[in-house]
């Protein structure tokens, strides 16, 4: 069942020959057995899904999605069930409301499995940051599955669920999806309501979706996109059927390879697959130029001020005053206060926290957090004119394949130059995608596709007339086949 | 040494709107606590804001009324500082881009001289919530129904001068909020909440000297009586060889004195930036346009139209226009006598100065006795237009009338007539009456009699007022005096 | 660029992150390593660039001035860490 795609398990629960609790018991009894070597998984919610998948089966839910199972990120608001971002500060908060994600896709019939691990509050780029432990990559137990959304990557990489839910503010969706062999997209910024998705970097934030193929990705991304009233950053535009109009064919779409995504520091086996990947796109018909992108340089530093700095205001909420963790019997409020957060957050959020209030304060101001909002135009700018050359720019997702775990956790500026090729798209807004294309050493490697502004359906139109040809999303990591 | 005081207001308006700034919770007063505070007040993870239409409506009214710049794009920002009655960790007000700026208000002195007062800006903000620091003996609780409810922060100018001026723009800038329907103007319930900056500085000299900022103004009596023991007290410290410490105090009604807070002072560094959960919010020229439309009539404009519509004096009309709420009253009364006198002969217009005397007379009065707001009056307008009709049509005198009014004040009966009718109040016009009376005056007072038969005609006054006496006041005064002259013929 | 061990202190206090002395040259050492990569910003020209708030070039939209929140305190209150009579509980604050 695991082995089908998501569009199959559609075809086939609709035509009767597979019921949604079958689909929800096979997929929970997987967790159940697997994610023992994973830990791609915070909360398992069975009796919940259980019940959900009995109301398809009775009919009393439809939609186009009906019975088809799904992980959530635990960075999203789910009523009734602990939200936990991955902190110690929210281990024991259940969510008294839905992300509005969560409630359509829980109206497009999907049955929600349970809650995926993921670095906390979203802040890194390897699932090692999580207060529930690390997730580890199936395809090789020693090595990171990437970040933030590590165990949605590894939990679909692994068969535990046909698609998961993620978020992506500086390749939090791509990266994890290139090292675990998996799709993911990041549609624009807008495209998808971030109500109820726990905030990191709100101008940065987007959520997306994780599975096995970019028609996979396709049905699930059009249950989620849309605009949102209770969002002031959706944007209102209708969303097209992005499944049905996937036909295959990228002849004559103009793609650009940025010279700066393959300088120095692009490892040589991960540029070799890429190459290869470039030139099946031209096999397929497109043509293929080379582009520039010339601020590339900068986005690392403006990401890595402007990120932290909207982090250290998004996470003041967490206090101990109204949910969330309270440290043992206060002295005084600031004692309440400076011990809950200290205990409440790990060390990765807390430097994060830091980091953000000193670019924002008196005197640094202007040097730092006002300069990167002028460099992010400059790096948005550099996309605009790239588009008026080309259709889609193409290039790796990552300098190299998944990490050992505990390799960079005490270095961050090397974990964070984990991120230098996702983070421009973040920047701009732009949607991007990251499909299978290869491995290096047993690894799998992604490529990334990005597109102009709301052009998710070339994305994954491209992604599919890809995939159409090539059988690297097929492949199965050893020992999760069965 | 001679001190100047240098005074700025800033002042908090509450909006009056139904929900708040940035969620669609209820901002009513007085609700159970906590039970009007949604997700987005209490900052739960993940919750967004939204931008209520209606605050922006209003803030640009408010704008045009202080003929004042409206940005035509404004940005609000988030300004951080932790305190546990403000849930995000962070207050969204507007730093860089305030919706309004550049106003001015022009007040009346004590000696009539009008002076204008500068306002910098008026921006947007959300309140927070309340911090009930008496209610538990070990911990202090807190209420969030106040969290998020919209506030227009209006910050004058140094310009005042004296504890009085600061008073005169607070209650000028009270009046035109409550005239612009924006604000309710309760000050108890905080609706109008004034923060006082107070300096002094050599009476001559130009630069400024260091200010503390005073809270907790909760109305305009302790408004002026902190402003002026702070400017003693700081002067007090300069001529003892002192400094004045820039920092915040809070007043103390009880004992008429301010304090320095308790609560360690910190630099604040509340690291503004542009909220990225919110968009630039756009001005443009129609809704500009729409909001002068929508502007009711304001203060000046109504002082000149009472001044020519009723041919009241300026000072009468002044103070007819000082609040919204009595010069609707004023003009309520008006109307309604207009009403009931249509039955009658009476042109209702020529009533304006009787209804202007009695609304700053025996209500006015009665107000103030009893230290209450027009709001609270317990005469409403159409009972006191009930009781104007019937000394119009002669019912009941004059003098009788206030009797009527207090026992209306004291809520004896639901309208004049019933009081009338229950103390048995009416007129006595019944000629037969009245002769009786008349005829009994005569006889009691020889001396008087014959004093007017030689000539004392203004013994006449004295007879009319025995008669009224004799009548309890209920004789037709006119009447009398008319019967009283036409026996003494005889 | 670095951040002096003060700076360090500085910004915990700012943030309310209770770290003891022992942590935070630690800390010092990591934010400096990290605050020096943003010495990339200063070569950019950006004296004719815009600050850049939000990645699509958008207005608010605003809202309907209306109710649409009910009561919900108590699902509300079901996680806070100490409530008594409907209010939230904090120590003892003396202004």
């Amino acid at each position: 069942m695991h082995t089908r795609s998501l569009a199959a398990l559609i075809v086939a629960r609709a035509e009767g020959r597979i019921s949604a609790r079958q689909l929800s018991r096979h997929f929970l009894d997987r967790i159940a057995h697997l994610d023992s070597r994973l830990n791609s998984m915070i909360t398992v919610c069975a009796e919940r899904a259980m019940q959900q998948a009995a109301e398809v089966d009775d009919g009393a839910v439809s939609g186009p999605l009906a019975g088809v199972p799904i992980i959530h990120k635990d960075v999203f608001c789910t009523r009734g069930v602990r939200t936990s971002c991955a902190s110690r500060m929210l281990d024991n908060f259940i969510a008294p409301y839905d992300a509005t994600i969560v409630a359509q896709l829980d109206s497009a019939g999907l049955v929600t499995l349970g809650k995926s691990n993921m670095d906390e509050f979203a802040m890194g780029s390897s699932s090692e940051t999580s207060f529930y432990g690390p997730v580890k990559n199936p395809w090789n137990g020693a090595c990171v599955p990437g970040g933030s959304s590590g165990g949605s990557a590894a939990a679909v990489a692994a068969g535990l669920a046909p698609a998961a839910t993620g978020t992506d503010t500086g390749g939090s969706i791509r990266q994890p999806a290139a090292m675990c062999g998996v799709t993911g997209i990041k549609p624009t910024y807008g495209r998808v309501s971030r109500y109820g998705l726990i905030a990191f970097a709100s101008s940065l934030d987007q959520a997306g979706c994780i599975a096995r193929s970019a028609e996979d990705c396709a049905h699930v991304l059009a249950a989620m996109a849309g605009f949102d009233v209770r969002d002031s950053t959706s944007v209102n535009r209708s969303v097209p059927d992005y499944a049905a109009q996937l036909n295959g064919s990228i002849a004559g779409l103009r793609i650009g390879l940025p010279q700066e995504y393959f300088a120095a520091g692009l490892d040589a086996g991960m540029r070799a697959a890429i190459n290869a990947a470039v030139r099946q796109l031209e096999a397929l018909g497109a043509t293929v130029v080379d582009i520039e992108l010339p601020h590339t340089d900068l986005a690392m530093a403006t990401y890595y001020v402007l990120a932290p700095a909207e982090a250290s205001s998004n996470l003041a909420r967490y206090d101990g005053v109204r949910y969330g963790h309270r440290c043992n019997a206060p002295r005084d409020l600031e004692d309440l206060y400076s011990r809950s957060r200290a205990e409440g957050f790990g060390r990765e959020v807390q430097r994060r926290i830091m980091v953000g209030t000193h670019v924002l304060s008196a005197g640094y101001y202007d040097a730092y957090y006002l300069k990167a909002q002028r460099t992010r135009r400059l790096i948005t700018q550099d996309f605009a004119q790239a588009f008026e050359q080309v259709d889609l720019i193409a290039g790796p997702v990552t300098q190299t394949p998944a990490f050992q775990l505990g390799e960079k956790l005490h270095d961050p500026v090397a974990m964070y130059r984990n991120d230098m090729y996702t983070i421009p798209a973040s920047l701009a807004g732009i949607p991007g995608m990251s499909i299978p294309a290869g491995f290096v050493a047993g690894l799998p490697v992604g490529l990334q596709l990005l597109a102009p502004w709301f052009e998710e359906g070339r994305l994954l139109n491209a992604g599919h007339a890809f995939q159409q040809a090539t059988d690297w999303h097929t492949q199965w990591p050893e020992g999760f086949e069965q | 040494m001679s001190w100047e005081p240098v005074i700025g207001l800033e002042v908090h308006i509450q909006l009056a709107t139904q929900s708040k700034i940035f969620s669609g919770a209820s901002t009513a007063y007085g609700a159970a606590p906590n039970s009007q505070a949604c997700a987005e007040d209490l900052a739960l993870p993940g919750v967004l804001p939204v931008v209520n239409a209606n605050v922006i409506r209003m803030a640009v009214m408010f704008g045009l009324a202080v003929d004042a710049a409206i940005a035509p794009t404004s940005v609000f920002a988030r300004k951080h500082y932790f305190y546990p009655d403000l849930p995000k960790g962070y207050q969204i007000s507007q730093n860089k881009l305030p919706i309004v700026s550049s106003g001015q208000l022009d007040i009346t002195l004590d000696d009539g001289r009008s002076k204008r007062v500068r306002i910098t800006r008026a921006h947007l903000e959300e309140d927070a919530g309340k911090s009930l620091h008496e209610r538990f003996e070990h911990a202090t609780g807190i209420d969030l129904n106040r969290a998020g409810t919209p506030l227009i922060e209006c910050v004058s100018e140094p310009d005042l001068r004296s504890p009085g001026e600061a008073v005169a723009y607070a209650r000028k800038l009270h009046a035109l909020v409550q005239y612009l329907g924006i604000c309710d103007g309760n000050m108890q319930e905080g609706s109008f909440r004034v923060d006082a900056n107070v300096s002094i500085r050599p009476r001559g000299t130009t630069a400024l000297g260091t200010r503390t900022e005073i809270k907790n103004l909760n109305s305009f009596r302790f408004m002026e009586q902190a402003i002026a023991f702070e400017l003693e007290r700081q002067a007090d410290v300069l001529e003892s060889g002192g400094q004045v410490v820039q920092e915040t105090r809070l007043y103390d009604p009880d004992r008429g004195q301010t304090r320095g807070m308790r609560t360690k002072e910190e630099a604040h560094d509340y690291r503004y930036f542009p909220d990225p959960d919110l968009l630039p919010v756009v001005v443009d020229a129609a809704l500009i346009e729409a909001a002068r439309a929508a502007l009711p009539e304001l203060p000046q404009a109504k002082r000149e139209r009472f001044m020519s519509d009723y041919g009241l004096a300026d000072d009468t009309a002044q103070a007819l226009t000082a609040s919204r709420a009595l010069a609707d009253y004023f003009e309520e009364v008006v109307e309604a006598l207009a009403q009931q006198a249509k039955a009658g002969d009476s042109a209702a217009q020529t009533h304006g100065q009787n209804v202007a005397n009695w609304v700053m007379g025996a209500l006015a009065g009665a107000l103030n006795r009893d230290a209450l707001e027009i709001a609270d009056t317990r005469v409403s307008a159409e009972q006191l237009a009930g009781l104007l009709a019937r000394i119009a049509d002669g019912t009941i005198s004059g003098k009788i009338a206030k009797e009527v009014f207090e026992a209306l004040w004291a809520g004896e009966a639901a309208s004049a007539d019933a009081v009338i009718a229950a103390r048995g109040l009416q007129q006595i016009t019944d000629s037969g009456a009245i002769e009786a009376l008349v005829e009994q005056v005569i006889a009691d007072n020889p001396a008087q009699v014959q004093q007017y038969r030689d000539g004392k005609t203004k013994v006449l006054g004295y007879l009319v007022g025995q008669v009224m006496k004799a009548s309890q006041g209920k004789a037709n005064p006119a009447e009398a005096n008319k019967m009283l002259a036409a026996k003494l013929a005889e | 660029m670095s951040l002096t061990a003060d700076q360090v202190r500085k910004v915990a206090r700012l943030a309310r992150l209770g770290i003891d002395d022992a942590q935070v040259q630690g800390y010092a050492d990591e934010l400096s390593r990290i605050v020096e990569v943003f010495a990339q910003l200063e070569a950019a020209d950006t004296d004719a660039v815009a600050p850049m708030s939000h990645p699509l070039d958008l207005v608010a939209r605003l809202r309907a001035d209306e109710v649409t929140e009910s009561d919900r305190r108590e699902a509300f209150q079901a996680a806070a860490p100490a409530i008594a009579d409907g209010v939230y509980l904090v120590p003892k604050v003396i202004e």
